[in-house]
């Protein structure tokens, strides 16, 4: 469960995603410091529905000035969505934007949230979850994030095992498995990413289906209730994801910048 | 009641509200709260179909008129249980009292029942106005909202030992079905304000109380399937599952009715509308006609029913409420016994 280090804010995802994205855009032409600021962001993912808060259409503006100040703003489903989960998606939009080269200040405005002042107030002074909420928490949110990327990984491992079971895969083939065995696939590459994250085995010869707390393979015996398992969690993260992409139609018209309905 | 195809429907509604919310009930100073709380749900009925979407005047404030025809004239309902939510650091009298549904409620015999509500924060004050409550609306029932703020905190847990001398006094007071709604705030902040792990101990340190987890723990589903499972005092609200997914995301309404089918079974659901923020007329039509969609990926869910529909949209609410269903409503022999608890242990230890 100490795996707080591993998922502290934009280290290994902003980094490689960052990258990715990069590439992409620089077969068409050069990129602008606007266009590196957007695919920062676009490394910052919602931690409760593990998607980009871009393609959740949750970053409504970002100016660039000529000498390199940034402005976002987001924007979020409801007034009441969860504070700490608030507080991760500007705290993590601060830190992949003010590390984007050229960039010489960072404003992240969080808009229409109960909590706004605080967030965005202690984001700015780099003050934590802690200080920005005085008397209100007891502890900083690695905790919280590492929980839900555990989540992502179960609904990930649904994902890829699904495709595998279909393809006439039985359990105790899943069983034995290696990452290395699985077909190449988005969904493969970004569940090993998670597992990265929180410091699982990942690498080509790390078991394909693990436990998300310990990292030891799950047994035969043991697959088919955890499979079972990974399939709630990944049902539970795309209707949650539903119902948040309807509320924040309903309450803006407007398309957020990077905004794309989901798979 | 509803029928179709020859099949007769008993619907209780079991979460439904009778508020107000217009901004002379706000309290001053508090009017960002007041005005977000209903603007939040506002933007849950627009996930219902676009016909059935009120302008945001009428949804602040409706009238007994509208909430009699929506409920019992069109919506097919015959016994409606109030789920009040009192939030009065923003509503002046309260966002919906039992007091206000009550004085409605009074009007139409036998068509309401009414749940009370409880904060551990009150202390004995609390408990004294519980005993009253319960006496004089003869509650069977209480709604709990642990993200209420209050006096600076941001809400409880069931676990707080305070909550537990309530849920003693509920006990002995026969409000036998805790309603329990999770919201975006608790303290520590720090923790998931949605974690239904309290829910969990509570269940099982009172299992003479039934626990009725609201919105099916949305958002952690998994969570509450995980738990629901493995305690047989534990029953999914549906309210939400129905009107927030059944029209807009289909394909994932399938999959979480699956899901609940799977864990919870068709003997621990229960419909209901949370009216106003969808009518109920098209959550039960679209219900009794409701299957999962013909495809592989929803092979291995746990069959619908006529018989799970019944129970799901009535029948299990009035066995927990002992609501008297006539006898055209019942279900037949070998349709199973409704809010049944020995389905269970299906799940747990495989």
């Amino acid at each position: 469960m100490n795996s707080g280090t591993a998922v502290s804010r934009g280290e290994v995802r902003g980094r490689t995603s960052r990258r990715g994205r990069l590439n992409a855009a620089a077969t068409a032409r050069t990129p602008t410091l606007a266009d590196r600021v957007l695919a920062a962001l676009g490394a910052v993912r919602d931690p409760e529905l593990d998607e980009p808060v871009t393609s959740l259409g949750f970053v409504s503006s970002c100016s660039v000035s000529p000498a390199g100040e940034v402005r976002v703003l987001l924007r979020l489903p409801t007034y009441f969505c969860a504070p700490n989960f608030a507080f991760l998606m500007v705290a993590d939009a601060y830190d992949a934007v003010s590390t984007v080269p050229g960039v010489v200040s960072t404003a992240i405005v969080l808009e229409d949230h109960f909590a706004s002042d605080a967030i965005n107030g202690g984001v700015a002074a780099r003050a934590g979850f802690v200080a920005s909420f005085d008397g209100e928490a007891v502890a900083e949110l690695d905790q919280l994030r590492a929980d839900f990327l555990r989540k992502a990984v179960m609904a990930g491992t649904d994902l890829v095992c699904r495709s595998l079971a279909g393809a006439g895969r039985a359990g105790d083939d899943l069983a034995r498995m290696t990452l290395r065995d699985a077909p190449p696939s988005a969904e493969l590459d970004r569940l090993r990413r998670r597992r990265a994250e929180l410091g699982l085995p990942a690498g080509d010869d790390a078991a394909l289906v693990i436990d998300p707390v310990t990292g030891d393979r799950v047994s035969t015996g043991q697959l088919p209730l955890h499979l079972r398992r990974a399939r709630t969690f990944r049902v539970s993260m795309e209707a949650n994801t539903g119902i948040c992409r309807g509320m924040l139609r309903h309450r803006y018209q407007a398309t957020g910048l990077g905004e794309e309905e989901a798979r | 009641m509803y029928e179709k195809d020859g099949e007769k429907y008993f619907v209780v509604d079991s979460h439904m509200h009778y508020w107000n919310a217009a901004p002379d009930n706000w309290v001053p100073g508090q009017e960002r709260y007041a005005k977000g709380w209903i603007e939040c749900f506002h933007a849950y009925q627009g996930l219902g179909p676009p016909e059935t979407h009120w302008p945001i005047e009428k949804f602040q404030r409706y009238s007994e008129d509208d909430l009699m025809r929506d409920l019992f004239e069109d919506g097919h309902v015959d016994v409606a249980i109030f789920q009040p939510t009192y939030l009065k650091e923003w509503y002046r009298e309260g966002f919906n009292t039992t007091e206000r549904n009550a004085l409605m409620g009074e009007k139409h015999p036998g068509r309401f029942r009414y749940n009370t509500r409880w904060d551990p924060r009150e202390g004995e004050d609390g408990r004294e106005q519980l005993r009253r409550n319960a006496d004089r609306f003869g509650s069977l029932g209480c709604k709990l909202y642990t993200a209420e703020w209050r006096q600076g905190s941001r809400g409880w847990k069931l676990t707080d030992p305070e909550a537990y001398r309530f849920l003693e006094t509920c006990q002995e007071l026969g409000i036998k079905n805790v309603h329990v709604h999770k919201g975006p705030t608790i303290w520590p902040l720090d923790k998931d304000a949605f974690d239904v792990a309290d829910v969990d101990h509570a269940a099982t340190d009172f299992p003479d109380l039934n626990f009725i987890v609201e919105h099916v723990g949305l958002p952690r589903i998994e969570d509450f399937c995980f738990m629901a499972t493995q305690e047989p005092n534990v029953y999914a609200g549906c309210a939400v599952v129905i009107g927030g997914l059944m029209h807009a995301r289909p394909k994932f309404f399938a999959k979480v009715m699956g899901e609940l089918l799977f864990w919870v079974g068709e003997d621990k659901l229960l419909f209901g509308s949370d009216y106003a923020i969808w009518e109920p007329k098209w959550q039960v039509e679209g219900f009794v006609d409701w299957d999962y969609p013909d495809r592989e990926e929803y092979s291995d869910y746990p069959a619908v029913t006529t018989a799970t529909k019944k129970k799901i949209l009535g029948l299990n609410a009035a066995r927990l409420y002992g609501i008297e269903v006539p006898a055209e409503y019942r279900l037949g022999p070998g349709q199973g016994t409704p809010a049944a608890q020995d389905d269970s242990q299906l799940v747990t230890g495989t």
